[in-house]
C-alpha cells in the first residue's frame, strides 16, 4: 500500500527514496512468510528514520521484531536464523553500531558458507544507514563501503535512487548470500519519478551490474550513493563548458562491474572516481587498481584522478564538515584536473 | 553412588542420580532416578569409548603433524555429549564453539570424515576447507563448529527463534564453556530469549578452566547456572550420563512451555585447552589423575555394568578393541585420501559462485563471474 505515492501522469508515480525501500520491504515481506524485518525501533516506534513506517500495524509484531539495544547480540540471533532457512532483514539504524555486531557479520555469516563447504548458507540482509548525514560528528558520520567490499562470501550493495532502492533490495532478499545493504540517510528524503515496472512486486535489479546514468564521451566518472547526485550535478555543469561526462552509478560495489567500468574507458580515455568515504583502500583506491590490472589501463590518456572524503574523522562544525566530504564543484574541479 | 536399586524383569535397571542444584526453581520437579537398560548401557559405554578413542587418535595425528593449526580435544566429557544425544533428537538444533569432534560424531559424521578432515583430506566432512574447528550438518541440525568464543551464543539464540517463529516442537542446546559465560552477548542474547520465550537451552560445559584461567579468576560469579538472572538454571554432574540426560529431557519440556533455561554441567577436559597447552601449569598433574580415577565417566557407566553383571571386563575389554578397530581402520583410510584438488580453493565462496568475481593471487588468476 503505497499511500503516500503521488500519480503524476500515467505510467509515474513520485516517491522518495525512504518509500521506495518501505514498499520494497513491503512486498517481501508479504511475499515470504519466511522473510522478517528486526532491529532497534523499526516496529512500534516506525523506524528511527520512519524507513519501517506502517510495516507493524500491517504485519505485526509477528514479522516486525523490535529488538533490545543489543547489536551483537540480534546480529548473531538473526544470523542463526538465517542459519536455519528464515530470511532475515537486519535494520542497523546506522552502520556505524553495526561495528558491534561485525563479527557475526563476517565471521558467522560471509565465511559460513566456504568453511562448511555448502552445506551452511545465510540468505540475510544487513541494511541501514551508512556514510555521512548532517552534523552527527565523528562516530556517526563514517562509510564502511570498504571494509564490508573486501570481504570474499558478501554481497555489497549500495542504491542512489528509487529505481536501485526498490530493485537492489528486492533482489537482496532474494539472494541466497548475505547481503550488505548501504543506505544514506541525506537520500531517504529524495523524491523520483518512478515508472509503474518499477512498482511491480516482482521487480528487480540484476546484482552485480552498474548502471550509465548519463552517456558521455570525454570523461568516465565512477561512483554510487549520494555521490550520484553530485556527480550528475557535475556533470551538467561541466556540458555546458562543453566537457561530456559518463557518470556511472555502481549500484553494487561487491562483486564490481569490472566491464561497464572498462567499455565506458575505452571510449572516454579518462577516469575520475568519486566516494564520501576515506581514501585509503577505498572503493576508488580498488577501481584505479582494477583499471591498472586489466587491458582498460592501455586505454588511459591520463592518471586516474580520485575523489575522496578528507582523511580525517567527521568534525561537527557545519562548515568543517562541508570541507570534510566531496561536493559537485569538487568533481567539476576533478574532472578538469583529469582533462589536463 | 548407589548403581543398582532394583531390576525387573524386562532387564530394565535404575539409576540414582546426583544432587541438583537449582536457580529459580523447585528441586521437586527434578528426577531422582533414571531408568535404563543392559542394551542402553552397553550402547552408551560402546559410543563413549569411541568418542575417547577418537579424540586419543587426534592427539597422536597431532604430534605426528598430520593435523594441523589448532586442536581442541574433549576427552573426559564424553559423557555430555553421549547425553545430549540421548535426551534430544535430530530435530532439536545443536550448536556449540570448537571442542565438537564428538558433537559431530553424535550428529551423523563418521569417524573417518572426521579424521579426514582434520588430517586436511578431501574425504574430510567439509571437504579439508573446515578443519577442527568447523563441522556442520544440516540433516541432523548440526550448526557448529565455530571459532571466535561465544559468537554460537546469538546463532544458537537465531535457531531458537526461528524454531520457535516456525512453530516447530523443538529446541536448541547452545553450548558453551565457563570462559565463554562472561561473554556480552550471551547476557544480550539470553535476554532477548527469556523476552521472547525462545526454546533454548544455554549449556555451560564448566570444566573449570578457560584456557589456562580458572574460574575464581575469571568470573565474579562462579554460580554459572544462576548467571541467566531472572532464567532459572540448574547445575549437574557432566561426568554423568544419566543426570545429562534426564535434565535435557526436562530442559526440552521446560523450553517449549515457558523459555530459556540455563543449564551447569561440570566436567572436566583430561588435554589443556589445545595442543599447545600441555593442561599442567595452572592445575597439577596430580589433579589430573585424581579426576582420571575418581569421576572419569566412563568408568561410571563401566562400573554400573559390572555391578549389574550386563557383561564382563572381558566383553568390555572386546568393545574397546572394537572401538579402537574403528578408529584405526578410519585412520589408515584418511592417511590415504587425497588432498582436495585445487580447483576447491575457490568454490562454495558464494552459494552461487558461478556468479561471482573471485580474484586469485595474481589478476590473471582470477576466477570471472560466469557472464563475463
Amino acid at each position: 500500500m503505497l499511500r503516500i505515492v503521488h500519480k503524476l501522469r500515467s505510467g509515474f508515480a513520485k516517491m522518495t527514496v525512504r518509500e521506495a525501500i518501505n514498499s520494497a520491504m513491503a512486498q517481501e515481506i508479504e511475499r515470504d512468510s519466511n522473510v522478517f524485518l528486526i532491529g532497534e525501533e523499526v516496529g512500534q516506534y516506525q523506524g528511527a528514520y520512519k524507513v519501517s513506517k506502517g510495516l507493524y500495524d500491517r504485519f505485526g509484531k509477528s514479522r516486525i521484531w523490535d529488538t533490545p539495544i543489543t547489536e551483537a547480540g540480534f546480529t548473531g540471533l538473526s544470523v542463526g536464523a538465517a542459519m536455519y532457512g528464515l530470511k532475515p532483514i537486519v535494520e542497523f539504524m546506522t552502520f556505524n553500531f553495526a561495528m558491534q555486531a561485525i563479527d557475526h557479520v563476517i565471521n558467522s555469516a560471509a565465511k559460513l558458507h566456504y568453511m562448511s563447504a555448502g552445506g551452511l548458507r545465510t540468505s540475510i540482509v544487513f541494511r541501514g544507514i551508512n556514510g555521512a548525514a548532517a552534523s552527527v560528528a565523528a562516530q556517526h558520520s563514517q562509510c564502511f563501503a570498504a571494509w564490508y567490499s573486501q570481504v570474499p562470501g558478501l554481497i555489497v550493495l549500495s542504491p542512489y535512487d528509487c529505481d536501485d532502492a526498490r530493485g537492489l533490495l528486492k533482489a537482496a532478499v532474494r539472494d541466497p548470500n548475505p547481503v550488505v545493504f548501504l543506505e544514506n540517510e541525506i537520500m531517504y528524503n529524495e523524491a523520483f519519478e518512478v515508472p509503474d515496472n518499477v512498482m511491480d512486486k516482482d521487480y528487480l535489479i540484476p546484482i552485480g551490474k552498474a548502471k550509465i546514468m548519463r552517456e558521455g564521451k570525454d570523461v568516465t566518472i565512477v561512483t554510487f550513493s549520494k555521490m550520484v547526485k553530485f556527480s550528475m550535478l557535475a556533470a551538467a555543469e561541466l556540458e555546458r563548458e562543453g566537457i561530456s561526462c559518463e557518470v556511472i552509478n555502481l549500484r553494487t560495489l561487491k562483486p564490481l562491474d569490472r566491464n561497464t567500468i572498462i567499455e565506458s574507458i575505452k571510449k572516454t580515455h579518462r577516469v575520475v572516481t568519486v566516494e564520501e568515504g576515506w581514501g585509503q583502500c577505498g572503493i576508488g583506491a580498488e577501481i584505479c587498481s582494477v583499471i591498472n590490472e586489466t587491458n582498460a589501463f592501455f586505454h588511459l590518456d591520463a592518471p586516474i584522478v580520485r575523489v575522496t572524503g578528507a582523511d580525517i574523522p567527521t568534525p561537527y562544525a557545519f562548515n568543517l564538515e562541508e570541507l570534510s566530504f566531496p561536493k559537485a564543484h569538487n568533481i567539476v574541479e576533478a574532472v578538469k584536473l583529469v582533462l589536463k | 553412588m548407589i548403581f543398582r536399586i532394583s531390576r525387573s524383569c524386562f532387564s530394565s535397571i535404575s539409576v540414582k542420580l546426583p544432587s541438583f542444584k537449582v536457580h529459580h526453581l523447585e528441586l521437586d520437579q527434578l528426577p531422582q532416578t533414571a531408568t535404563t537398560t543392559s542394551a542402553e548401557l552397553l550402547a552408551y559405554y560402546k559410543s563413549m569409548q569411541l568418542q575417547r578413542r577418537m579424540e586419543i587418535a587426534c592427539d597422536n595425528l597431532y604430534k605426528q603433524r598430520l593435523i594441523r593449526g589448532f586442536l581442541h580435544l574433549a576427552d573426559g566429557q564424553e559423557s555430555i555429549y553421549e547425553g545430549l544425544h540421548a535426551g534430544l533428537t535430530f530435530d532439536d538444533c545443536v550448536i556449540t564453539a570448537y571442542r565438537d569432534h564428538c558433537i559431530a560424531l553424535l550428529r551423523g559424521d563418521t569417524p573417518h570424515q572426521i579424521i579426514a578432515e582434520m588430517m586436511a583430506k578431501q574425504t574430510g566432512s567439509t571437504k579439508g576447507k573446515g578443519g577442527s574447528m568447523h563441522y556442520y550438518k544440516k540433516a541432523t541440525n548440526f550448526y557448529g563448529g565455530h571459532g571466535i568464543v561465544g559468537a554460537q551464543i546469538p546463532l544458537g539464540t537465531g535457531l531458537a527463534f526461528a524454531q520457535k517463529y516456525l512453530k516447530k516442537p523443538n529446541v536448541t542446546l547452545i553450548m558453551f564453556g565457563d570462559g565463554a559465560a562472561n561473554q556480552g552477548q550471551l547476557y544480550e542474547a539470553a535476554n532477548m530469549a527469556q523476552l521472547w520465550h525462545l526454546p533454548a537451552i544455554y549449556f555451560i560445559e564448566n570444566n573449570l578452566f578457560g584456557m589456562g584461567t580458572s574460574i575464581d579468576r575469571a568470573s565474579a560469579n562462579t554460580k554459572f547456572y544462576t548467571r541467566g538472572d531472572v532464567i532459572p538454571g540448574i547445575q549437574i554432574d557432566g561426568n554423568n550420563v544419566f543426570q545429562v540426560r534426564e535434565t535435557l529431557k526436562f530442559a526440552k519440556k521446560h523450553c517449549l512451555e515457558k523459555g530459556p533455561i540455563f543449564i551447569e554441567a561440570m566436567t572436566y577436559r583430561y588435554h589443556g585447552h589445545s595442543m599447545s597447552d600441555p593442561g599442567v601449569t595452572y592445575r597439577t598433574r596430580e589433579e589430573v589423575q585424581q579426576q582420571r580415577k575418581t569421576r572419569d565417566c566412563i568408568n561410571y557407566v563401566k562400573n554400573i555394568i559390572l555391578e549389574n553383571k550386563v557383561a564382563d571386563e572381558h566383553q568390555l575389554e572386546e568393545i574397546d578393541n572394537t572401538a579402537q578397530n574403528e578408529i584405526d581402520i578410519a585412520v589408515e583410510q584418511a592417511k590415504v585420501d587425497p588432498v582436495p584438488p585445487s580447483t576447491e580453493l575457490t568454490t562454495d565462496v558464494y552459494v552461487d559462485n558461478q556468479n561471482h568475481f573471485i580474484r586469485g593471487i595474481l589478476y590473471k588468476d582470477s576466477i570471472l563471474p560466469k557472464s563475463q
